[in-house]
């Protein structure tokens, strides 16, 4: 039997998070009402005069730096002339023929180990409007809608070379695009909002074969689950129509995640005739290059390195080194609390912990801060102080992620005190065990596990407030007495 | 260079266009008029001549990112064949 193996190449669209489109001064975000953001530049009007959105060009050359491309020195737009009711013009202003950076790499990890991905090309361009389904409408049949807010808005895209070998490293290649981008500061990139998107190219051939199969293209993945799966069936699809004597044909397919199959969108009938020509209205970009390396001194401390220094500093498992580096956000918080005096590990594991829960659970942007580093590491201080326990920080980490609170504040306000006076605790202890004769005599008989239900007890009892290292010594010197 | 009936078909398929087989071959005649005179060109010997993009040499013609206010969606819409209240109106696009 013929093992076969999975070859995917990825270009994935990520929208630039400028205030403008890239063309014309109309506003770049989402809006819900259509037709809003429009001019005639966007709407590519005969007459209008594109004039290129300098931020736009200053993001992309920093997303190529930190993706380790070379940035191009010259650099030109291009018209890609097709007919489709999102393209207000007819044609979309793209860069074919000198892109903004060519090469680049992403390291990926995966079960399998590391691998790097290379890199083709990134370029610049204008996203397309959004068509949207329509009951009424021309000839009664049901019409479309064409709204033009996004026409226009600048994208970069990031086409990969086809490095990937499974639909894990396609995954993962996605989730690493994403890190990147995100320490860059150049996007959004929300796959679920659409500021990021990645399309698959899958082929399949005979293991050892260097010659690549017919590849499709696969359309609409919504997450980096959605990927992998996508690419998984699309795997599986290819490999039985070859199986059973047949071919795989060149064309887009769209996944459909709730059915979990891909469904084919369009033949390519006769090969894209795009007709690509230069732009003559957009005269070309040069980069020198101490422009290019100023650009360069505006990236942060990107997630390779600052993984390599918490192992390497803090002794911080590298395991969680990669959780936290894995979004900017996480890891501006782990240093800043860190540089505050909080343990490294202890840190970590907040942040891993109730951080992440809390960002999930309340679907809180991170980007928002919603915890400030002094207020966690003040937090951290009060449990390391014997102030509060573990169990009244977790509460207050709660309130804190709210209210935006400090934990002192917090602390007062809800009369929080740990009770580590021994007199007080002790009164507490003997009313527990004449409470509990069960457990007592579980105690007695072999069974000391029992003494966890009685620290609870006593936990409770105190409303929380027992220092529970304290009240299971308590507990533990009076069971022996008892003996 | 001739342009034949095919190239006529292509193109008009390309733009969206619905010819008759008159304008066809009227269309074919023309066109290969209009190649024919560019393609004087090619005599020339260009060896070693960067192509040009642009007429004038200017670069880097940028523009701040700053917001102007776009225009009104009436106005927007107002040369639109067929629209609803806030979109344009397009015969049913399958995908």
């Amino acid at each position: 039997m013929t093992t076969y193996e999975i070859v995917v190449g990825i270009e994935c669209h990520v929208e630039l998070k400028t205030k403008t489109k890239l063309f014309c001064g109309c506003a770049a975000e989402f809006s819900d009402d259509p037709n809003r953001r429009v001019c005639p530049v966007c709407l590519a009007l005969p007459g209008a005069l594109p004039v290129v959105n300098r931020q736009a060009i200053e993001y992309a050359v920093k997303a190529a730096l930190a993706l380790h491309c070379e940035v191009q020195p010259f650099s030109r737009f291009d018209r890609k002339n097709y007919y489709y009711p999102d393209l207000p013009g007819a044609y979309q202003i793209t860069q074919m023929f000198h892109p903004i950076a060519k090469g680049g790499y992403v390291d990926i990890e995966t079960t399998k180990g590391s691998r790097r991905i290379r890199l083709n090309r990134i370029h610049v361009e204008a996203d397309a409007g959004k068509l949207l389904h329509a009951s009424g409408g021309i000839g009664g049949a049901g019409g479309t809608l064409a709204d033009d807010n996004r026409a226009s808005t600048p994208l970069i895209e990031i086409v990969s070379e086809p490095d990937l070998r499974s639909a894990e490293e396609a995954r993962v290649y996605g989730e690493k695009l994403r890190t990147i981008l995100e320490y860059a500061g150049v996007s959004d990139v929300k796959m679920e909002q659409g500021s990021m998107r990645c399309d698959a190219n899958v082929s399949v051939r005979p293991k050892g074969d260097p010659v690549l199969g017919t590849r499709a293209e696969i359309k609409n993945v919504n997450s980096f689950k959605a990927l992998e799966r996508a690419v998984n069936y699309e795997a599986d699809r290819q490999i039985d129509l070859i199986e059973d004597g047949g071919s795989v044909v060149q064309e887009t397919r769209g996944w459909d995640d709730e059915k979990g199959v891909s469904i084919s969108m369009r033949l390519k009938e006769n090969a894209h005739d795009y007709r690509y020509f230069p732009e003559p209205d957009l005269p070309p970009i040069l980069l020198d290059p101490e422009r290019i390396k100023g650009i360069g001194l505006t990236l942060p401390e990107m997630p390779e390195d600052r993984k390599s220094r918490w192992i390497k500093e803090l002794n911080l498992p590298a395991c969680d080194s990669e959780q936290i580096a894995s979004s900017r956000f996480s890891a501006e918080l782990f240093d800043r609390t860190v540089a505050l005096g909080a343990d490294p590990k202890t840190a970590a594991n907040w942040i891993m912990g109730e951080w992440t829960r809390c960002v999930r659970v309340k679907g809180i942007g991170m980007e928002t801060e919603p915890v400030k580093a002094e207020h966690l590491a003040a937090l951290l201080g009060q449990v390391s102080a014997g102030k509060i326990n573990n169990k009244q920080a977790k509460e207050v980490f709660e309130e804190m992620f709210d209210t935006g609170e400090a934990p002192e504040q917090i602390i007062q306000r809800k009369g929080m005190v740990q009770v580590s006076d021994t007199g007080a605790l002790d009164a507490i202890v003997q009313q527990v065990l004449a409470d509990h004769p069960k457990s007592v005599e579980d105690y007695r008989n072999g069974r000391t596990q029992a003494i966890g239900f009685l620290v609870g007890q006593v936990m409770k009892a105190s409303k929380g407030q027992a220092n529970p290292g304290l009240a299971n010594q308590l507990l533990a010197a009076a069971l022996e007495a008892m003996k | 260079m001739t342009i034949t009936i095919e190239t006529v078909q292509h193109i008009a398929h390309l733009a969206k266009l619905q010819l008759s087989e008159t304008e066809m071959f009227r269309l074919a005649d023309e066109m290969e008029k209009i190649v024919g005179f560019a393609d004087k060109l090619s005599e020339l010997d260009i060896e070693g001549v960067k192509p040009t993009t642009h007429a004038v040499a200017v670069q880097n013609v940028l523009r701040d990112d700053e917001l102007k206010p776009s225009y009104d969606r009436e106005k927007i819409l107002q040369n639109a064949p067929e629209r609803d209240a806030a979109c344009f109106l397009v015969p049913k696009v399958v995908e």
